[in-house]
């Protein structure tokens, strides 16, 4: 047989190439709103932009169960991406792979480039622990698609917490060497973490909460002083740049 | 002559074959009306990557078996939970070497809470000791953990509880 044949791209089986059907298709639902619209790209981007820093991980975890862990996690947020990005309305791969940095709505959290293994914990729990914070209250939200997807997403998200307080503790009440990167890292973080409550201001209590818990148990401060972020870098370009290489080159393309 | 849910009933996970859909609780509905079938499934997870070849498999599956037009519809609502798997499908798991899930905890209304050990237990599928030890709450599929018996010593995976 001919690999390149029809019959084997079109049997039905070949589910991870191209052609991927809109994952909202067959979902009952009214067109969005310009701010219902505007919400769910953001909170889309968020989740692409955080898959991918979560993907560029995979072959350099420390141990084969984060290998995986942190894969799941990318999966994760990439079904959630996936979700919110149709219910703008508009193609999903054309705002993945056809926009330019600019145009993309994602916290600075997400974007900025990977750093250590510590880095990506102190990431993962103030990014999960405030996404949750974000979702738990999309469940009540009056538009059905996105209170639904964020009811699925608070049961996803608390896993991701969940594994990063763990690290988190591990490192922090670690050796010598772990505790200093996590402190390291967290002095890095802790500027771009304002940007996160600019929309709901009255989450940070409850995010400040569970943080100062999780840091207590790792024996590690809060950093104090909140320092005003540095300008913002070309890290979303960089990331664009690997993430649309393939779609922007060969636009046309199926496989 | 069968019905539309009977044809639909035989259909198996992509990642899970041992299950049909229905056993895993993704089937949520066949209806037959003016020769078109409605089929509605639910997502176990919002990234499973399986959700096309399962719309695809019913599709095909149906039409095979002489039913012209086919729908398939996604139900994000109400969220799937691993409490829908049905008795047969956790006997399957368990003798595919993959332990069940036990009841899901019920959502909170309000934050859900952090967990900073290991909560979840499991009888090994093999020996069935108790004594059994998470490796890693994410395993081969988003829906199952990896596990240890002390007993046996052998890995198993485990459906998760959510």
């Amino acid at each position: 047989m001919d690999l390149y044949d029809d019959d084997f791209t079109g049997d039905g089986h070949w589910a991870f190439g191209t052609g991927f059907r809109d994952p909202l298709d067959g979902v009952p639902m009214t067109p969005a709103s310009p701010e219902l619209a505007e919400r769910c790209l953001a909170l889309g981007d968020d989740a692409l932009v955080m898959s991918h820093r979560i993907q560029e991980w995979c072959t350099r975890a420390p141990e084969l169960e984060d290998e995986v862990a942190l894969a799941n996690i990318a999966l994760d947020l990439l079904g959630q991406a996936r979700l919110l990005l149709a219910r703008t309305g508009r193609d999903e791969d054309a705002l993945a792979f056809h926009r330019e940095a600019a145009g993309f709505r994602n916290v600075r959290l997400a974007e900025v480039r990977n750093g250590d293994f510590a880095h990506l914990v102190v990431r993962l729990l103030v990014f999960s622990t405030w996404r949750l914070a974000v979702l738990e209250r999309l469940r009540g939200d009056p538009d059905p698609v996105l209170a639904a997807i964020a009811d699925k997403g608070v049961k996803e998200v608390a896993y991701h917490r969940d594994y990063a307080a763990r690290w988190t503790i591990m490192l922090g009440d670690g050796t010598e060497h772990s505790r200093e990167r996590m402190e390291r890292a967290l002095a890095d973080l802790w500027p771009l973490v304002g940007e996160l409550f600019t929309r709901d201001p009255d989450l940070r209590a409850g995010f400040d909460a569970v943080i100062g818990e999780v840091l207590a148990r790792a024996t590690l401060k809060v950093p104090a002083g909140t320092a005003p972020p540095g300008p913002r870098g070309d890290d979303l370009a960089e990331l664009l740049a690997e993430m649309q290489g393939v779609a922007r080159s060969l636009p046309e393309a199926t496989w | 002559m069968v019905t539309a849910r009977e044809v639909a009933e035989t259909v198996t996970d992509p990642e899970l074959p041992q299950l049909t859909l229905a056993d895993l609780g993704v089937l949520r509905d066949v209806a037959e009306r003016d020769g078109r079938v409605t089929v509605t499934i639910t997502p176990t997870y919002t990234g499973c990557p399986a959700l096309d070849t399962m719309r695809d498999d019913l599709v095909r599956r149906l039409t095979e078996a002489g039913f012209a037009g086919v729908d398939v519809r996604i139900a994000l609502s109400p969220a799937w939970s691993s409490d829908q798997i049905t008795a047969a499908g956790r006997r399957k798991l368990a003798a595919a070497g993959i332990a069940p899930p036990g009841r899901a905890p019920r959502p909170p209304a309000g934050p859900v809470p952090l967990t900073l050990g290991p909560t979840r237990t499991a009888a090994c599928p093999r020996c069935g000791s108790p004594d059994t030890e998470e490796l890693s709450e994410f395993g081969a599929t988003a829906c199952r953990a990896l596990r240890r018996c002390r007993s046996c010593r052998e890995p198993f995976d485990h459906f998760k509880e959510i």
